[in-house]
């Protein structure tokens, strides 16, 4: 497929939905894309896919989305990689997009590397950064107005910005939590477009057996003010309930490096850091988390970071405000019991 | 049966990091291993392996010293190994990878590949699903269990808040959760024969890919600006309190910052 560059307009953003539910990305995305929307002199089109799910246009408007495009066959009912990739490879054909913003989720990141190999364009993975600049080629010649994607590689340790100047759409994934969504505004309207290319079994089509729900609904660690989080030192399963009543004395959640979840101590839901979840608290306290480059990289911007660590050299002490050298299995028991005493002198 | 799985040689990032004075990553310092999550792609092949006989062939594309992990998926159980190695294909992104990568697959018999969800060093999880797109099969991404059902794969795909099972027809790709599906150890007898084994290297010549289509040229994103991470500057450290004077430093922190 060939697209003519200079056709291309718009920056579009997948509205990823769940049980026909809005995921909180496909607002982050849009409020990203206002911006870049702004500094291009275009419009924001919001892809809703799904089946039934045309009722949602509203919500997408209300969050700043001037179109939106929705693709509504019961072939999309449930995510499935080749219904999915057919019909944004489809609306990217007929629309033209300059810039196509997708979730970096466990769907959008198996949905957008298989529409960007079959559109033929260049994918940017986990972004944390986009802005509309100058891409300056080897040869050194200036392209204005290119999307610049910023991304950390090498588990946080490095970032690198890049540009697709040869190809459109300029695709990225985004991590979910890290763009800031607009305020809503109340009655707003969008100019809803059904659109629908038709789907046909071929032989990238699977058959989904079973979904299984793995946790119970509760609330996401992303939007948690205060996580307590425990990594190895924690020492087992039952010291998590520790931490639980930390975070209850403190009003928080509970949070968990990657080593604690494959220990199967805590629920994969709860996992901060490069495979997990990427979060900003006003408050993170770290009791027996090393610091792994790959779980700084899902912390390190909240806004007062504590660790608790026996191990002098542990990493996670190059990012915290305040770092205390010590038994969490001790101090955190005394922790909940003073901030309870605190909090019960105020009351 | 034919299973082939990718597998990429990284640095350890997981393991002992290694900084540099001015606080970048040493890559040089660090040792070099087998990703963990196509280690796990390469264990789920073998337990296939195990119930049905099937061959498994292992591929990587990289440096020629990539044949270190060759020999070591060799030593686990693998029955065959390709060394995908040229400048020509370097520098590439995930696009070009993955359609060099297609392009030696579409040389070769398979079933099944089975490749890693992401590779440690750049995390982008985009090659296997672009490697499926390339050669026109489906993908299942994120599994974290994979069964045999004639000629057809069940597979637990994971998502944030569940899974889904699926089934599809072979061919096709599976990218593996390392953390859901342990890899064995090597065994001494299998480390003995993988150095017996014959490696197969191939170059750019080998396989059938336009130019425009591999290595930096062919390459749709290009990079603009790379640098080393500024870290927010270290905070204070306290070594000597006990637990209780922990406990009431961090409360005190607390007060002055309005948590409680």
């Amino acid at each position: 497929m060939v697209i003519n560059m200079t056709d291309c307009k718009g920056v579009y953003i997948f509205a990823q939905q769940v049980d026909n539910k809005l995921s909180g990305i496909a607002f982050e995305l849009i409020g990203k894309a206002k911006d870049l929307a702004k500094d291009l002199d275009t419009e924001v089109v919001a892809m809703l896919l799904g089946y039934g799910v045309k009722d949602l246009a509203d919500e997408l408007a209300a969050y700043g989305a001037d179109k939106v495009i929705v693709v509504d066959d019961p072939a999309l009912a449930t995510y499935m990689t080749e219904p999915y990739t057919h019909a944004i490879c489809s609306i990217i054909k007929e629309y033209k997009p300059e810039i196509v913003l997708v979730g970096a989720t466990a769907i959008g990141r198996d949905l957008a590397p298989r529409v960007s190999s079959r559109v033929h364009t260049g994918l940017t993975a986990d972004c944390t950064g986009l802005e509309i600049g100058d891409f300056k080629r080897a040869t050194g010649e200036i392209e204005p107005k290119q999307l610049l994607m910023t991304r950390p590689a090498f588990g946080g340790n490095t970032i690198a910005t890049i540009a697709c100047p040869d190809h459109r759409p300029q695709m990225a994934t985004v991590r979910p939590g890290v763009m800031q969504k607009k305020d809503r505004i109340e009655g707003a309207k969008a100019n809803v477009i059904e659109f629908n290319p038709g789907f046909e079994k071929n032989n990238k089509y699977v058959e989904i057996l079973d979904v299984v729900k793995t946790v119970a609904e509760t609330a996401d660690i992303m939007d948690a003010k205060i996580l307590v989080s425990g990594g190895r030192g924690v020492g087992s399963k039952e010291n998590f309930a520790m931490l639980q009543d930390l975070a209850d004395a403190l009003g928080g959640m509970v949070s968990a490096s990657r080593a604690c979840v494959d220990a199967g101590w805590a629920e994969k839901d709860r996992q901060v850091g490069q495979t997990g979840k990427t979060v900003r608290p006003q408050l993170y306290i770290a009791c027996g988390i090393s610091g792994a480059i790959q779980h700084l990289a899902g912390m390190e911007d909240s806004d007062i970071i504590i660790a608790i660590n026996k191990d002098e050299t542990a990493p996670i002490f190059d990012v915290a405000d305040y770092g205390i050298v010590g038994d969490v299995k001790k101090i955190v028991p005394m922790l909940t019991e003073m901030v309870k005493a605190e909090k019960a002198a105020k009351a | 049966m034919k299973i082939v799985v990718c597998i990429k040689q990284v640095p350890d990032t997981a393991g002992e990091v290694k900084f540099k004075p001015d606080g970048s990553l040493d890559r040089a310092a660090m040792p070099t291993i087998m990703n963990r999550d196509d280690k796990s792609g390469l264990e789920a092949a073998l337990r296939i392996k195990e119930q049905t006989g099937a061959e498994i062939t292992v591929i990587t594309m990289g440096l020629p010293k990539a044949e270190d992990v060759l020999r070591e998926a060799m030593a686990m159980g693998a029955d065959k190994a390709i060394l995908l190695t040229d400048r020509r294909l370097g520098g590439a992104d995930t696009w070009a990878t993955s359609s060099s990568i297609a392009g030696a697959l579409k040389k070769m018999d398979y079933d099944l590949i089975i490749t890693g969800r992401q590779a440690i060093d750049g995390d982008t999880a985009q090659v296997g699903p672009q490697i499926a797109e390339h050669l026109g099969i489906p993908v299942i991404s994120y599994a974290q269990n994979i069964k045999l059902d004639g000629e057809y794969v069940i597979v637990e795909r994971q998502f944030e808040d569940r899974y889904h099972v699926i089934k599809a027809k072979m061919p096709c790709l599976i990218t593996a959760l390392g953390e859901c599906i342990e890899p064995r150890y090597m065994t001494p007898g299998g480390i003995f024969d993988a150095f017996q084994k014959e490696i197969t290297v191939w170059g750019r010549d080998d396989i059938d890919v336009a130019d425009e289509n591999i290595g930096l040229a062919g390459s749709p994103t290009k990079i603009a600006k790379a640098s080393d991470k500024v870290r927010k500057g270290k905070g204070v450290k306290e070594t000597g309190l006990d637990s209780k004077e922990a406990a009431a430093y961090i409360t005190a922190k607390l007060k002055e910052k309005f948590v409680i």
